[in-house]
């Protein structure tokens, strides 16, 4: 492979596993008495930078939804730090939520409020900072992804990859320790899906922020995430775990190794 | 927890050196101390020594940039702070951060907000009678060829605007033939007169009520939805999708809803008089009037033209909420909040519409005598 060929890439260094944060333990999910996922069990550990992988309707988004509580599977946990995110309901459900931040694929912004507002709903909410310093943390928090001169605008008024950069500063708004992204690069050009790895690296090494993303962007799994479940269609579940360049370059699994070198004819479902 | 102490140097510098864990509920107490320790010491410069910070999140680095960025003419720095939230604070510029690079846009004029709004009637005006003109054209074109219309689609509308709407235009032509037989009687019955009542509903019924009634229901219920559904592929570029295929949106999603509509709106103007009736009759009974007398009543009131006079208007009204929904639909601007707006535009513009053109109906039936 080339040298500056983004699927051969090094990727950032291998840093010691911490404790495990998450943990996701037996999950079935399935739709209308259809199995997605059978018996899916994956840790993820604080600090780290997560990807959940696979083709399309292989289950990435569907495992994303059971863990941050928005759906409960059909059988399994899913646990935060050994709270039970399925079946906790009322105050409990938000206590485990305040602990992490989404951003939705479209960005799921609010359409009636500005950029800046839409940052800075959360910190009002929970924060009781000064306003001076609310407008300003959201500001930061815009600036990161490069929106710092768009903080008057309207969702409808920009690009969709822009609402997307905007859906990242919200969720980041109340540093949250775990962030889930769900294809946070869809849709970027590749300068900004650049940038936007080296912040989830940024974030993740100096404030220790666990990140989980939902992706099949392969240069930027490359770029930025330290290990990997890869979800298989036809298994109804994960076909691997690790360190995506490992994966990539040693795996005993052809369908494993033909994903991360895009060879569609070998490659998992 | 994280603690704030002043220090001032004998070369004139000031040192505010922070202590312990940096993030929101520590900045919460530390923001206005910090600020207070900078102001005491106008001209002075300042060293903020962030040695002893063990922690700093978005709000401890928010804090540091605020402090850096103050403008009072001398310099505020940032000494010691720990590599890993160095790395994090370097990451900003105190001084773009701290100008308005995207201002909200200032009121404009009142004059000019009259004049916009002029200009947005005036446009919309045109657009409804393009519209118009586009309605005519695809529904002359499904006339001459209907098998070019999407009658699966036009059966799909029939039943969500026609038989799903039957329930509440039962409901509410029943309780207004009940109230404004209650509402008569009582006043008429001083005089002996309450049999006066079938004519009453009758005439108002048929002529009157029944089709503007249901129309407005129709509005309310149907055009809505037409607005939002059409809205929503407006939003998500199948519209786009049609005109690129080189199929018109008017005649492959308007031409099916108003079929629809002007089969169904008069089934159920049909249905809303003799509800109405039925519920004026049974509110007689109470007045010792038997239902057989009241349909007599209404009988000898009522004309073949009368009848006539309420029914035709449910055609008229049918073309308007379904053209209003649907043009309100097509007229969608981006964004979540528009195809709301749409649909409660189509449901203005709608009921506006109907009571504007019954207005007329009034007039030329006093003119012609009917």
């Amino acid at each position: 492979m080339a040298a500056n060929d983004p699927l051969a890439a090094a990727g950032p260094p291998r840093r010691p596993l911490g404790d495990v944060l998450i943990e996701v333990e037996d999950l079935f999910a399935g739709y209308d008495g259809t199995a997605i996922l059978d018996n899916v069990n994956f840790k993820v550990h604080a600090g780290e930078v997560f990807g959940i992988l696979g083709g399309s309707g292989g289950g990435k988004s569907t495992i994303l939804k059971h863990m941050i509580g928005l759906v409960p599977p059909v059988s399994g946990r899913v646990r935060f730090g050994g709270e039970d995110i399925v079946g906790a309901d009322g105050d409990e459900l938000e206590r485990i939520r305040r602990r992490f931040g989404v951003m939705y694929q479209s960005g799921a912004l609010f359409g009636s409020m500005t950029l800046l507002e839409n940052v800075r709903l959360p910190i009002e909410v929970y924060t009781g900072l000064p306003e001076d310093a609310m407008t300003l943390i959201a500001r930061m928090k815009l600036a990161l992804v490069g929106l710092d001169a768009f903080t008057g605008h309207l969702p409808s008024e920009i690009s969709g990859g822009m609402q997307k950069r905007a859906g990242i500063a919200r969720a980041m708004a109340l540093d949250p320790s775990i962030l889930f992204l769900d294809e946070p690069s869809s849709g970027l050009d590749p300068i900004t899906s650049a940038t936007l790895d080296a912040t989830v690296r940024r974030l993740a090494e100096s404030l220790g922020v666990t990140f989980v993303i939902v992706t099949h962007d392969l240069p930027s799994v490359f770029a930025s995430i330290d290990r990997v479940v890869l979800l298989d269609k036809k298994a109804r579940g994960i076909i691997a775990e690790g360190d995506p360049r490992e994966l990539r370059d040693s795996s005993p699994d052809p369908r494993v190794r033909a994903f991360f070198r895009r060879e569609p004819e070998k490659a998992a479902a | 927890m994280a603690t704030i102490a002043v220090n001032d140097l004998p070369d004139g510098r000031r040192i505010v050196a922070l202590d312990g864990r940096l993030d929101a509920s520590t900045v919460r107490v530390l923001w206005p101390q910090a600020h207070e320790a900078l102001a005491q010491a106008p001209g002075k410069p300042v060293t903020v020594d962030a040695a002893k910070v063990d922690y700093c999140d978005g709000a401890g680095v928010a804090l540091l940039v605020d402090l850096v960025a103050q403008e009072r003419g001398a310099t505020v720095e940032v000494a010691n702070l720990a590599p890993a939230f160095q790395a994090l604070f370097n990451q900003f510029d105190p001084r773009r951060l701290s100008q308005e690079l995207d201002p909200e846009a200032r009121r404009r004029p009142a004059i000019e907000e009259l004049g916009r709004a002029a200009a947005a009637v005036w446009k919309d005006i045109a657009e409804q009678v393009t519209f118009i003109g586009e309605i005519t054209a695809a529904l002359f074109y499904a006339v001459l060829r209907p098998q070019t219309v999407r009658w699966k689609d036009v059966w799909r509308v029939c039943e969500r605007v026609g038989a799903d709407a039957l329930p509440i235009v039962a409901l509410i032509s029943f309780l207004l033939g009940m109230i404004l037989a209650f509402q008569s009687a009582v006043p008429m019955k001083r005089f002996g007169a309450e049999i006066f009542v079938a004519d009453l509903i009758g005439l108002s019924m048929l002529r009157e009520l029944g089709p503007l009634m249901t129309a407005i229901l129709l509005a309310g219920r149907s055009g809505a939805a037409f607005a939002a559904e059409i809205g929503t592929m407006r939003v998500n570029q199948e519209v786009d999708a049609l005109t690129t295929m080189g199929l018109d949106p008017v005649r492959f999603l308007v031409t099916p809803r108003i079929i629809a509509a002007l089969l169904m709106t008069p089934l159920l103007v049909l249905f809303s008089m003799l509800v109405g009736l039925v519920g004026g009759a049974i509110t007689m009974t109470s007045f010792s009037i038997p239902v057989v007398t009241f349909m007599k009543e209404v009988d000898s009131a009522v004309t073949l033209t009368d009848f006539l006079a309420g029914f035709v208007k449910s055609f008229v009204f049918a073309i308007l909420i379904a053209g209003i929904g649907c043009l309100r639909g097509l007229q969608t601007a981006a964004g979540a909040s528009a195809v709301g707006e749409s649909a409660t535009r189509a449901v203005v513009s709608g009921i506006i519409l109907l009571v504007v053109v019954d207005g007329i109906f009034a007039v030329t039936y006093y003119v012609l005598n009917i």
